[in-house]
């Protein structure tokens, strides 16, 4: 019995020094109350690293997404930025600017056959790496199309400007709609240039000049943005979409209640399509407006903070979340795109035949980043807003000078944001 | 006459209450919206927003919502957070806020003027204007607790409480209504050797039911209402608030409205029983401030 006691005794002091050794890792993470699944499975992701080695214990603290950038923010002013963060894609050349993260000194060749829109880069550096993307695809119904003589685009494809014109008139002319597209203008913030802004770079376009990055002039309001401006302005002139006063539940459930004909909207909102219309339910590639068909790409990835004292431990985790179990797991439990093909084959949704296969091939085939600048934060906003003004009837030239104005103005402010 | 003079008053009175009753429809409707959309699925809410089924107990009624927001979110956590930081600053407050006003009126010293002045100058300064140097300060600021010595307040209760127990409104409201009060009974009481602590405590506390009501009040609603400065030195979920809660339910494109109705209804509850427990000193507070000369 003595024995017993004193081997006991023994384990448990060797468990301590054990627990002693292991150093903490904290992980912020801005999924809190967003969607159980996902905060079960970071949940998953972090015991499962902490029980599979002895150096490390990640200690995760989850955060309202609305409130995240902003505690990150007053975090790195206090000095008190966890070890890993997870970062909105098109935020994270601002982060690394302004020295909240560090590069992630990953080997690259791991983040082989990856999605463009999973890889976070700035000068040249990885700085951050996501489990998955999202996609935007225009939602449609076959037989509408069908019986109205409208020919359903493909990825090799898409509808032209003129078609896609003319489709909108059709849907309209039927009176079978309140209004044949539905753009969700009634959802506001980064949806607008993630949605949005895809058209103007279609159109040949841009929010800012992406050589080099210090000017808006030409991009925004050059003779392709004006051309999309007017059409833009032309959607809601014509009837042809609801405007910025569109109620919340019609863009929640328009498309599915038979109010609209077309719905451009994300990956997230494609399941109750297709359980509302079965096989007539498609998801149809962007139109080609002249420059090929784009959609937005990069959702939220992790990085390693910039006053991490562990940063390989905190790699060790980030290479240990991006293993094809876990990119299928987040797929199941969340909708969204796995990082890569073979993560895709093991998902209910996105493997071959699955009901959201075709989102996988949009990310991979039409996804463009948002533009890699740390002014993005503030130009998504100005784009935001002359987007809007455009779409209540403000003059389309003065609306983006102005908006090129601005842009411009805060990148001098800002010394140019540090693009070498 | 005298039956013409009845009607005369039934008819005013009849209109007094109409218009009584229409006002209180009209305070009562967004509580009345919100319990009601709480008791429904986010689909039919939405809809019947357009009608005035959105304040009527119709359609698909059930608790569902509330078992949900529980799910998502650990509500109690948050409710007993924001009680208890609401709670003590209150009442930190009100005692610290009325000595600083009992110094200013009743005892002497020089240069007291000059500086309930520039303690007034500071309502015009908005909080959210000296948020990034006091988050600066209170990153730096020292502690001596049961763990030892450390550098550094946040994530804790007290960065939540210490920057907002004294403030120039508290202050302003206990010096006015200070003023009013008979000044024969504080010379009395020094006349029979009472001390500036036992005035305090024994005359002028006793006698300030209404102000420390309204003080009280009003410090409540901002304390529980507070979303930026917690965001910004809070990361525990452990001892977030209740509005940085709110987030949990806000921020998906897709909103839970059912859940965000039903979690608006929870920590609503605090405040009315806040507010109802006090509501008659307060009523009385703001009709005797009304009639002073």
């Amino acid at each position: 019995m003595k024995h017993l006691r004193n081997a006991t005794a023994l384990a448990v002091i060797a468990c301590a020094g054990t627990a002693q050794a292991q150093t903490e890792l904290s992980l912020w993470y801005h999924g809190a109350g967003s969607a159980n699944a996902e905060e079960a499975l970071v949940n998953q992701v972090v015991d499962e690293f902490n029980a599979s080695q002895s150096d490390w214990t990640v200690v995760l603290e989850t955060f309202p997404q609305l409130a995240y950038n902003d505690a990150v923010g007053a975090a790195a002013l206090a000095g008190e930025l966890p070890d890993i963060l997870d970062v909105d894609g098109p935020v994270m050349p601002n982060w690394a600017w302004a020295e909240y993260m560090q590069p992630l000194g990953i080997d690259e060749a791991k983040l082989d056959g990856f999605l463009p829109g999973a890889i976070g880069r700035w000068n040249g550096e990885v700085y951050s790496v996501g489990l998955w993307d999202a996609a935007v695809a225009m939602m449609a119904r076959k037989s509408v199309l069908e019986e109205n003589g409208i020919r359903i685009p493909t990825l090799e494809e898409p509808w032209t400007r003129e078609e896609f014109d003319g489709a909108l008139q059709t849907l309209k002319d039927t009176g079978n709609f309140e209004y044949p597209l539905d753009l969700g203008m009634a959802w506001t913030g980064e949806w607008y240039p993630y949605a949005f802004s895809p058209f103007l770079q279609s159109f040949g376009g841009d929010i800012v000049d992406r050589d080099g990055y210090q000017t808006a002039e030409g991009a925004l309001n050059g003779d392709a943005a004006i051309e999309f401006g007017e059409w833009w302005q032309g959607l809601f002139e014509n009837d042809m979409a609801p405007g910025t006063s569109q109620d919340a539940a019609d863009r929640e459930t328009g498309f599915v209640e038979g109010k609209y004909a077309l719905s451009w909207n994300g990956n997230w909102a494609a399941l109750p399509v297709v359980e509302k219309f079965g096989d007539d339910a498609l998801f149809l590639p962007a139109p080609d407006f002249g420059n090929g068909p784009v959609i937005g790409g990069a959702s939220w990835q992790f990085g390693v903070s910039a006053t991490s004292e562990h940063p390989d431990g905190a790699r060790q985790f980030i290479e240990f979340a991006i293993q094809p179990k876990y990119l299928s797991a987040f797929s199941d439990g969340t909708g969204l795109i796995p990082s890569t093909a073979d993560a895709a084959t093991d998902t209910k949704n996105y493997n071959e035949g699955g009901a959201l296969e075709v989102f996988y091939e949009l990310s991979e085939n039409q996804a463009k980043l948002r533009p890699v600048t740390p002014g993005y934060i503030v130009q998504a906003k100005v784009f935001e807003k002359a987007l809007a003004d455009i779409a209540n009837g403000a003059d389309v030239v003065d609306t983006l000078d102005a908006a090129v104005d601005e842009i411009n103005e805060d990148i001098e402010n800002n010394q140019g944001y540090g693009h070498n | 006459m005298a039956v013409v003079k009845a009607d005369n008053r039934g008819l005013r009175l009849a209109s007094r209450y109409a218009v009584l009753i229409l006002v209180a429809i009209i305070f009562i409707f967004p509580l009345l919206f919100m319990v009601m959309s709480s008791l429904k699925p986010s689909s039919q809410l939405l809809l019947d927003t357009k009608s005035l089924r959105a304040f009527l107990p119709v359609g698909e009624l059930s608790l569902q919502n509330y078992t949900d927001a529980f799910v998502r979110a650990p509500i109690a956590v948050f409710v007993l957070n924001s009680v208890l930081i609401t709670g003590v600053t209150v009442l930190l407050c009100l005692f610290v806020c009325s000595l600083a006003a009992f110094a200013f009126v009743f005892v002497d010293w020089s240069g007291k003027a000059v500086i309930f002045s520039i303690l007034l100058a500071t309502l015009i300064i908005p909080y959210e204007t000296i948020f990034i140097p006091l988050l600066l300060m209170v990153s730096q600021l020292p502690w001596v607790g049961l763990e030892g010595f450390e550098l550094g307040w946040l994530n804790t209760y007290r960065v939540q409480i210490a920057p907002f127990i004294a403030d120039a409104l508290s202050i302003f409201l206990f010096v006015q209504f200070f003023k009013d009060l008979p000044k024969e009974l504080i010379e009395a009481s020094r006349v029979e050797g009472a001390s500036w602590w036992t005035i305090y405590r024994r005359v002028v506390m006793p006698l300030s039911g209404p102000v420390i009501a309204t003080a009280a009040i009003l410090k409540f609603l901002f304390m529980y209402n507070q979303y930026l400065w917690p965001l910004m030195v809070v990361q525990e979920e452990a001892i977030r608030p209740v509005m940085v809660g709110l987030g949990y339910f806000t921020d998906q494109l897709n909103v839970p409205w059912g859940e965000v109705m039903a979690y608006l209804t929870v920590i609503t509850v605090p405040v009315l029983a806040f507010y109802l427990s006090l509501q008659r000193v307060f009523i009385s507070s703001v009709a005797s401030t009304g009639v002073k000369g």
